[in-house]
């Protein structure tokens, strides 16, 4: 059970605070409601992009790091489709420094013209170290658009193109600042050794004078449903064939994502799960093999990913996968195997929560799915799940109509 | 009006009491030590089993790293997947990770759960069975995941570069191939386990929220073992050094970056520069803000990350600058790297910037401080490397009172590009 305290303050910014004496650090999280979904067809990457140019200096403040680093403190941040987390940690003592940092950001930039032309280079390093100089790193960006034909979830958050990085320009940064970074688009999170009435007080002295803004309407377009299987075969420069299947799940919110959700586990995760056992193991068609589902707000994929034994024939190999999944269909899962997935998923969450960072991120995370005391009711939802529920997902999630397959072949 | 110019007053780090929270300690009765923490909130524990069983006592390669490995695949009453099963019933896991001088054997679980499962890892310390079939599959997918490695530029660097340092023949710088691979066979690891494993030398590590019986329940499952205190130390093997400074190896045609490693022999932490050193590579390249970062991500844009930092080895060490960067910037930024060493060598750093460096460090030990594990991590550095807590004080003393001018003469000792080996690999 994870204790908070959660206000709103004038301009619209929600505050949610943990207090946790046994540690001399403080988190500020701070969560905008933007992601890669959010973005122009046209200019992808760029909520990424803009997540590196927060860290270029802000209308009062010439550059974020330093001031933060001299009290002790470190930071860092991450873009994923569907939002935008920036956190830092310093000794409690030292917490008004945040405060100060992350409020003067969300004010406004500065908007440096040195930032973006050395930022636009950054991010197509990144680009290059993770998606084209090793092998297989561009699978998402070949299959998201043949499993996403409309959803924006069809690029990568790092961008469909290197292009679109490139073309970037200052009125482009200027026109996202204004429509997404404002505090009714944010989430204000303080965890650690602090107390409420402390927060408040800087909470309303460091971020309530900054102008609401707008308030920004999510209107995406919805991802029709799926009628006919796809495929996609694409040949390249790796020492081994791959498989990659993809089928549809449910948003976060609904209740059937639990049940996704530990179908998945039963599936893979652990040297006693049915694919490892069977495909790994027993017919040694895989030299691994994993299932899981990308986690995403709306409605998301999910996976099973594996390379082959080589010599092994791709075909054999898919009809292999689909002959598991068959038998998961037809014959369900055995109780041992139910309270096997919700064990975990109790430890998981154990783990989890040590560290202050997640405790935070976390409360952030649920407060802009709707509730942060969703946090709370995570575990009594997995452990809701029959196996009965299990099975009827199992035929409708693996339903060949529903799959989307990339045979990833090796040219040599 | 708030003034947004003017920054919060802070408390300086340096003014920040750390502390090391002790360990409880016991022996069982076969001599063996643990080191326990027991802290948390959750209700949650890990227990780490250290060996002296690292690739520094094998006798082919590899041999070490697949004894470890299958540990968990088979013992005399239980098949692999009824070990693996009898771990993750109760949300558990149960790893293994084989490093130089040692091996672990390690559990993550649910206090609760503790009780059930140390009999499993007693079962896989005294009766596995490595067998032909399971080695069989484990030789396969070793070869199949290192011919996927072998494409990655920064893989190729990183076996390159130690190579290069320690020499093949010694354990840092060794590394596999597949002919190695395929070289093992069951009755090698048999007698590897035998002697490092049943009748190995183990240390027990065990942190989070402790149950009440922890002591008993460890001395019942291990206690009787034929396993014996570890010295913390072994025998010295001589490394040999490359007299080829600079090297570029093509490995991969389509490559668009390339993976840059710059390198040179340093000795251990119980040399009298080292706490020392580790203030001046925080200034050089430990750290977001750092020269290296500031002037080569932040300032040219031609790497999204460099770092760099010593090597994490218990008899001798290494400095490195390690990055990817565009394939036609490696040069420029290798030149840069040697720029900002020169810096280090001909100006004193200021005060403003030494302060940040001594701030962000010591709030950074604070923070690393958080929560049992991290605790027992930091003990468990020291204790392997044959060192004792005044080592987490003196270190902290290190970062808060290294002048300027000391920092400066070990740049003049250390940081000079003449003694780096520079490999790029693209």
């Amino acid at each position: 059970m994870i204790q908070f305290e959660k206000f709103t303050l004038d301009n619209g910014l929600r505050v949610l605070v943990h207090e946790d004496k046994s540690t001399p650090m403080a988190v500020v999280n701070v969560l905008y409601d933007v992601g890669a979904r959010d973005e122009d067809p046209a200019k992808t990457g760029f909520a990424h992009l803009f997540e590196h140019l927060m860290f270029g200096g802000s209308i009062n403040i010439p550059v974020y790091d330093e001031p933060l680093q001299v009290a002790g403190g470190e930071n860092n941040a991450y873009t994923t489709n569907d939002l935008t987390n920036y956190y830092c940690q310093l000794p409690a003592e030292n917490i008004e420094t945040a405060f100060w940092l992350e409020s003067d950001r969300m004010l406004s930039l500065a908007f440096g013209k040195k930032s973006l032309e050395v930022q636009r280079k950054v991010v197509c390093e990144e680009f290059k170290e993770h998606y084209i100089n090793k092998p297989y790193g561009d699978v998402w960006h070949k299959l998201r658009p043949v499993v996403y034909t409309t959803h924006p979830y069809k690029w990568m958050t790092i961008g469909a193109s290197l292009k679109h990085v490139e073309d970037a320009t200052t009125a482009d940064v200027k026109a996202f600042f204004k429509k997404h970074y404002n505090p009714s688009n944010a989430i204000l999170v303080v965890a650690g050794n602090i107390n409420i009435v402390q927060v408040k007080a800087l909470a309303q002295k460091w971020f309530e004078p900054i102008p609401s803004g707008e308030k920004y309407t999510r209107n995406l377009p919805a991802e029709p449903k799926q009628t006919a299987p796809r495929f996609i075969e694409v040949k390249a420069a790796v020492p081994l064939d791959a498989l990659y299947k993809c089928w549809h799940i449910y948003p976060r919110t609904d209740d059937r994502y639990y049940t996704a959700d530990l179908i998945s586990d039963i599936l893979s995760g652990g040297g006693s799960s049915r694919l490892y056992q069977s495909l790994v193991k027993e017919q040694q068609l895989f030299s691994n093999i994993d299932c899981y589902h990308m986690g995403s707000t709306d409605a998301g994929i999910m996976i099973i990913e594996g390379k082959l034994v080589k010599g092994v024939d791709i075909k054999k190999a898919d009809k292999a996968v689909e002959a598991e999944l068959k038998k998961l269909q037809q014959t369900g899962i055995t109780g041992a195997e139910l309270e096997k997935v919700k064990n975990k998923t109790e430890s998981a969450m154990a783990f989890e929560d040590m560290s202050l960072m997640n405790r935070a991120s976390s409360i952030a995370m649920y407060e802009l799915l709707g509730d942060a005391d969703l946090m709370n009711k995570e575990l009594d939802k997995y452990n809701a799940v029959t196996a009965e529920g299990m099975l009827a997902e199992t035929r409708i999630i693996f339903d060949e109509n529903n799959c989307s397959t990339m045979y990833y072949l090796s040219e040599n | 009006m708030l003034n947004r110019t003017i920054a919060p007053p802070i408390t300086d780090s340096t003014n920040f009491k750390l502390t090391l929270k002790p360990y409880d300690f016991f022996t069982l009765d076969n001599g063996v030590p643990v080191y326990a923490i027991n802290a948390g909130a959750q209700d949650v524990l890990q227990i780490e089993m250290v060996f002296y069983a690292g690739n520094w006592f094998e006798k082919n390669k590899s041999i070490a790293a697949a004894t470890n490995f299958l540990l968990k695949n088979g013992t005399t009453g239980s098949t692999a997947f009824q070990l693996n099963e009898a771990f993750e019933y109760y949300g558990a896991s149960c790893s293994r990770a084989c490093y130089n001088e040692t091996a672990v054997l390690s559990l993550h679980t649910l206090s609760r759960h503790t009780d059930k499962l140390l009999p499993i890892m007693k079962d896989m310390l005294t009766h596995a069975i490595f067998s032909q079939e399971e080695l069989d599959i484990f030789k396969q997918n070793s070869r199949q995941r290192l011919s996927v490695n072998l494409q990655k530029c920064e893989f190729v660097a990183g076996r390159t570069i130690d190579k290069l340092l320690y020499g093949e023949t010694h354990p840092y710088g060794t590394f596999t191939n597949v002919e190695d691979i395929d070289a093992l066979t069951p009755q090698q690891l048999k007698t590897f386990y035998q002697q490092h494993y049943i009748n190995g030398k183990c240390a027990i590590f065990v942190s989070g929220n402790l149950p009440a019986d922890i002591n008993e329940m460890l001395n019942e499952n291990f206690g009787k073992l034929t396993l014996t205190k570890p010295t913390f130390t072994v025998n010295k093997i001589p490394t040999t050094q490359a007299s080829e400074k600079k090297i570029r190896i093509q490995n991969d045609e389509n490559a668009v970056q390339g993976a840059i490693r710059l390198a040179q022999n340093f000795p251990n932490r119980h040399h009298p520069d080292f706490m020392k050193v580790i203030v001046l590579n925080n200034l050089f390249g430990g750290f977001f803000g750092s020269r290296l970062m500031s002037n080569i991500r932040e300032e040219k844009g031609y790497t999204y990350g460099i770092y760099s930092y010593l090597q994490n080895h218990t008899q001798e060490s290494a400095w490195l600058i390690s990055t990817e960067a565009g394939k036609e910037v490696c040069d420029a930024t290798i030149e840069e790297v040697y720029k900002e060493m020169k810096l280090l060598r001909e100006e004193l750093v200021d005060e403003e910037e030494l302060s940040l460096v001594r701030n962000y460090m010591i709030g950074g030990i604070l923070g690393d401080l958080d929560g049992p594990f991290q605790i027992m991590a930091k003990w468990k550095n020291i204790i392997l490397n044959g060192l004792d807590e005044t080592y987490f004080y003196d270190s902290v003393k290190a970062i808060k009172e290294t002048a300027a001018e000391e920092l400066q003469a070990l740049a003049q000792k250390y940081l000079n590009p003449e003694n780096f080996y520079e490999l790029v690999v693209y």
